[in-house]
């Protein structure tokens, strides 16, 4: 009772420093805030979250018709696409669009000591169509347009409640098993191409977009309202902006984690056995200190 | 009370030989069966046991990551994906130890704080204390390293900012701290030279806490433990056997902490990093905002307070240096914060400090983050150099319990124990 009490006048001093700090803290936050990124409804989300195959081919489809041209997959094998988890279209499929692919993977030397080029297999990484760096920067002006391996994991947004509330949310990120910030922050970039307000001074080459931070981003829109990709009539969605962007954003989830769901599934079974086993110790101490008074 | 007579009987005749040359069997029977344990510890005693696990958790998967692992700058990137990717169980093996060192920081923070509100670094447990501050120490320098084998944007960030640190010395000796720093580096700038020496370096330092840890345990069984009420084990009845009252209780402790664990490898692997750290590392390219591991926060808040770069420092190896002198600075002879009516508010404004510096820490430096991370920053000192010496003077304590049976099973029960006791 008194630890109660105790707690209590506790969290009375932290109420009374809150409000007389409050201001200030918001005063310091706003000049940071960023563009406020929504939450989305991930099929992934959560610890029970698992990837929607049929979204994952259709974001496959988005990457492969408009992010190919100018972004590579480095990290991600053709033959991941077929694999379960994934996309998982049929090995022959993976097969003739690696054949078919339209970038060509350099290997070498051959036996008269030259590099080569040649289409890629099933082993080869999804490539761009830039040798290097260098290559992208000056055929794209300078900007370069990073490989997307890992772009969701690489991209987040910042938990910018006040300091008395900011725990709160992290305790409900963590119950939750919130960790798709960095889809909803793609997500926005996406969908987030607008003409730039009056009296935004925007440099050269650069276009506007409210999620970005600084909201001059050098990459040309993806997508658009009227410009976007149109799916099979059995693909689950129709072809929108806003679907598009959402297909393509959890394809790349995909990408940066591949195995979220063994992962998710073991979870669930590795504790699952660690309650159990948890109750049943409880259980054994319960009955070893039935022994003395303690 | 800890000095306790060997019980140990050698029951074959291998093991009557062996205790003859080599006392293993007598050594585990003595310290971890027959040792007394106070029969009122609470579930803050069982950390010890979690953290052991834990050091030995991270040698054991840090030694297999090392088998994937390329510490180079061209590779140490790629081979890490390679682990997350083509390795088998390799995506359940690197969150287990990038995790595992968060889990190693909050089950040190929850048993470092258990210390310091039962008053455990007091006489005569000083240099069983002391013990613990090296490795914990030991464990910032381990987790520092460790985060710069990624070779991501903030692996990369962090090492420059906190190499840097050392130049300030410079201050002090015209060329030392730039000397230091390029000792540091390997050369005259954060590189793949730096990345291969910090590699090692990651790898020999969890055996110095492993020795440690052993100076530690062995320190703790010379002393014996301290308890709840800050009594120590005086007669028979205020001991229970470690097993299996002891082992019973700490295996309860490990199990619930380790559905903890699991819970961020397996729901949350990069919740507790930075998402930064998946970008490669670029020296051209600066983070918007450099931040280290949660753990680390406080102390860079306590960093970033200071507007002189070397006071900087000092402050922060001074905010581990004051944990060492602490046992003599604590003028109370009472232990617990249970019987210290007024040093329990200032336990809890202490508490309160550190995670206000943890989440300052986090903030960009400037404007109102600043100046409370001051306020927190002298807090933290005063604490220790104004409040507790002139707290332990002052302070009237509450009437403490003669007895851990006592404080257990009241003073009847307690004259009956004694007696009993006695009889025996």
């Amino acid at each position: 009772m008194k630890r109660l009490v105790a707690t209590s006048g506790f969290a009375a001093i932290m109420a009374v420093v809150a409000s007389l700090t409050a201001t200030g803290f918001a005063h310091a936050a706003d000049e940071h805030a960023p563009q406020h990124i929504e939450r989305l409804d991930w099929a992934s989300a959560g610890i029970v979250g698992q990837y929607d195959r049929a979204q994952l081919q259709r974001g496959f489809q988005v990457f492969q018709q408009v992010c190919t041209a100018c972004h590579g997959l480095k990290y991600v094998r053709f033959r991941n696409l077929s694999e379960p988890g994934g996309p998982q279209f049929p090995v022959e499929a993976v097969k003739a669009l690696a054949a078919s692919w339209p970038y060509q993977i350099t290997d070498g030397p051959n036996e008269e000591g030259k590099m080569i080029e040649r289409l890629p297999d099933l082993a080869d990484p999804i490539v761009g169509p830039y040798k290097n760096d260098k290559e992208a920067c000056s055929v794209q002006g300078g900007a370069l347009p990073p490989d997307l391996s890992l772009i969701v994991r690489a991209r987040t947004v910042e938990n910018h409640a006040p300091w008395y509330t900011h725990w709160f949310w992290m305790l409900a990120d963590i119950v939750t098993g919130y960790q798709e910030a960095g889809a909803d922050f793609v997500y926005a970039v996406l969908t987030g191409y607008q003409e730039a307000p009056a009296g935004v001074d925007m440099a050269e080459g650069m276009y506007y977009n409210a999620a970005f931070p600084g909201h001059q981003i050098a990459m040309v829109p993806p997508l658009s309202k009227d410009v976007f990709i149109e799916y099979q009539e059995d693909a689950g969605a129709t072809g929108s902006l806003d679907q598009n962007a959402k297909d393509v954003t959890a394809f790349l989830a995909w990408a940066a984690d591949p195995n979220l769901n063994t992962r998710k599934r073991l979870g669930w079974q590795v504790l699952l056995y660690l309650v159990i086993t948890t109750l049943l110790l409880y259980g054994v101490k319960k009955r070893i200190w039935a022994r003395t008074k303690h | 009370m800890a000095a306790h007579e060997s019980t140990y009987e050698a029951k074959s005749r291998f093991g009557k030989w062996m205790d003859e040359r080599l006392p293993i069997g007598r050594l585990v029977h003595d310290q971890f069966v027959d040792f007394p344990t106070p029969r009122n510890l609470n579930y803050l005693w069982t950390f010890g046991g979690i953290l052991s696990f834990i050091l030995v958790a991270q040698i054991m998967t840090g030694i297999v990551l090392a088998m994937h692992y390329q510490p180079s700058a061209a590779e140490a990137f790629n081979s890490i994906q390679r682990v997350e990717r083509d390795v088998n169980y390799g995506w359940l093996l690197r969150p287990l130890h990038a995790v595992g060192g968060s889990m190693f920081f909050l089950a040190a923070y929850i048993h470092i704080f258990r210390g310091l509100y039962y008053g455990s670094y007091k006489a005569p447990r000083e240099i069983l204390w002391i013990i613990g501050v090296l490795i914990f120490v030991a464990m910032i320098a381990t987790a520092f390293l460790g985060y710069s084998l990624p070779w991501g944007q903030m692996s990369f960030w962090a090492v420059t900012v906190i190499t840097n640190l050392f130049s300030s010395f410079d201050e002090l000796v015209s060329g030392l701290g730039t000397s230091i720093v390029h000792w540091l580096w390997g050369g005259y700038s954060v590189t793949g030279v730096t990345l291969t020496r910090f590699f090692s370096l990651h790898y020999l330092l969890p055996f110095v806490i492993a020795g440690l840890v052993g100076m530690h345990i062995w320190a703790l069984h010379v002393v014996g433990q301290n308890s709840p009420t800050g009594l120590d084990i005086k007669t028979k009845s205020d001991a229970v056997a470690f097993y299996p009252f002891a082992t019973s209780k700490d295996a309860v402790g490990m199990f619930a902490f380790l559905i903890v664990f699991l819970w961020f490898v397996f729901f949350l692997p990069d919740y507790l990093g930075h998402a930064d750290n998946y970008i490669p590392a670029d020296p051209l390219v600066t983070p918007t905002h450099i931040v280290p591991e949660w753990y680390f926060l406080p102390f860079y808040a306590i960093l970033r307070a200071i507007p002189s770069k070397l006071l900087g420092v000092i402050a922060i190896f001074g905010s581990l240096g004051v944990l060492l002198i602490l046992p003599w600075l604590d003028t109370s002879l009472v232990r617990s914060a249970k019987y210290r009516p007024i040093y329990k508010w200032f336990f809890w404004l202490f508490v309160f400090a550190c995670l206000a510096l943890g989440y300052l820490g986090s903030k960009p430096a400037e404007g109102a983050y600043i100046f409370w991370a001051r306020v927190f920053t002298i807090y933290y000192f005063a604490h220790f150099l104004i409040v507790l010496p002139v707290l332990g003077l002052i302070e009237r304590p509450k009437k403490l319990p003669g007895s851990i049976t006592e404080d257990v099973l009241g003073s009847e029960g307690s004259a009956g124990a004694a007696a009993a006791g006695k009889k025996g």
